[in-house]
């Protein structure tokens, strides 16, 4: 017990050696988690499948640094994503902005659940006028 | 026999939309957003002359390319003989940014393998890099004589992407220089 106790301990202390710099580190809390925020937000655009937060690639550690430079004087988040998306194309945000070409990927959606929703109305009524015990539809 | 054609119609559509999906090609290649949009501004130091400096300025009233290397990038060295071969035909002015380098290991890399570029730009830090959106090198921008950003080519270049990529782009087959 006390050895899997220690294998464990060694196990999860070894991860945290794994952990990625984090970087700048802001005096005020706000701009802090706002920095968190925007970073596990942005896509790597060298592995593709991370965030910049997530990931140790020297592209991503370069963005980590412009943003926190942007934060520091005092861009707005909105300002910061128009950054990116002027360099790197909506794609870079793993949130798309609720605008322009992106909006039809958030109304989609709800579109196919209104759609879902009424097909399913119809196909319920129409097995709700047959007589009770035909289960054969038609 | 009616029921079955919404779904035929629905199975069809999202099959269609599968394999324009597999056949986009290179999944990570972007488009960039600089197509169309004048290339942007920059200044920078040389990398074998750090007094000098070089921008977007320096490419104005030809056709020309910026090539996107370093000396850790393999895919570079692969390009490499080809934008020599550009450069020994004259084809193209071609102007590099040296990203994220060793300035040292870069103008060995020059002297060892050969020099195709005009002049590279010493991007140290990379900050040039995201103005251009770069993302992996080699990354190859065709810039128009206005400075307008025409074409850009993710990966090595060869003589198959050239003919049907770049020089399809340039009016005048860009015998610039």
């Amino acid at each position: 017990m006390k050895r899997l106790f220690a294998v464990v301990a060694t196990v999860l202390l070894v991860s945290s050696a794994f952990a990625i710099d984090e970087g700048k580190r802001f005096d005020d809390p706000e701009m802090q988690a706002r920095y968190e925020k925007l970073i596990s937000e942005v896509r790597c655009l060298q592995c593709q499948n991370q965030s910049i937060k997530d990931s140790n690639v020297s592209l991503a550690a370069d963005l980590r640094r412009e943003i926190a430079r942007m934060i520091d004087e005092g861009q707005t988040d909105d300002e910061i994503a128009e950054f990116l998306v002027v360099r790197y194309g909506e794609f870079a945000l793993y949130s798309p902005r609720k605008t322009g070409k992106t909006l039809v990927l958030w109304l989609v959606p709800f579109l196919l659940v209104l759609f879902g929703g009424y097909a399913l109305l119809r196909v319920l009524k129409h097995r709700m006028s047959l007589p009770i015990g035909d289960d054969t539809e038609q | 026999m009616n029921r079955f054609v919404w779904p035929l119609v629905a199975v069809i559509a999202l099959l269609v939309f599968l394999v324009m999906g597999l056949r986009h090609g290179d999944p990570r290649a972007l488009p960039s957003p600089f197509i169309g949009k004048p290339a942007p501004q920059f200044e920078l130091p040389t990398l074998k002359n750090p007094e000098v400096t070089i921008g977007t300025n320096t490419m104005a009233g030809n056709y020309a390319l910026v090539n996107v290397w370093a000396t850790w990038c393999v895919m570079c060295r692969a390009e490499h003989p080809f934008l020599l071969e550009l450069a020994a035909n004259k084809a193209i002015p071609i102007y590099g940014i040296n990203w994220r380098d060793s300035r040292l290991e870069a103008i060995r890399w020059l002297d060892d393998l050969g020099d195709p570029y005009l002049a590279s730009a010493y991007d140290e830090d990379g900050r040039v890099g995201i103005d251009w959106g770069v993302y992996g090198a080699p990354e190859t921008f065709l810039v128009d004589p206005d400075g307008i950003v025409v074409y850009k080519h993710l990966g090595p270049l060869d003589p198959v992407v050239w003919q049907r990529e770049f020089v399809s782009r340039m009016s005048g087959g860009g015998q610039a220089q």
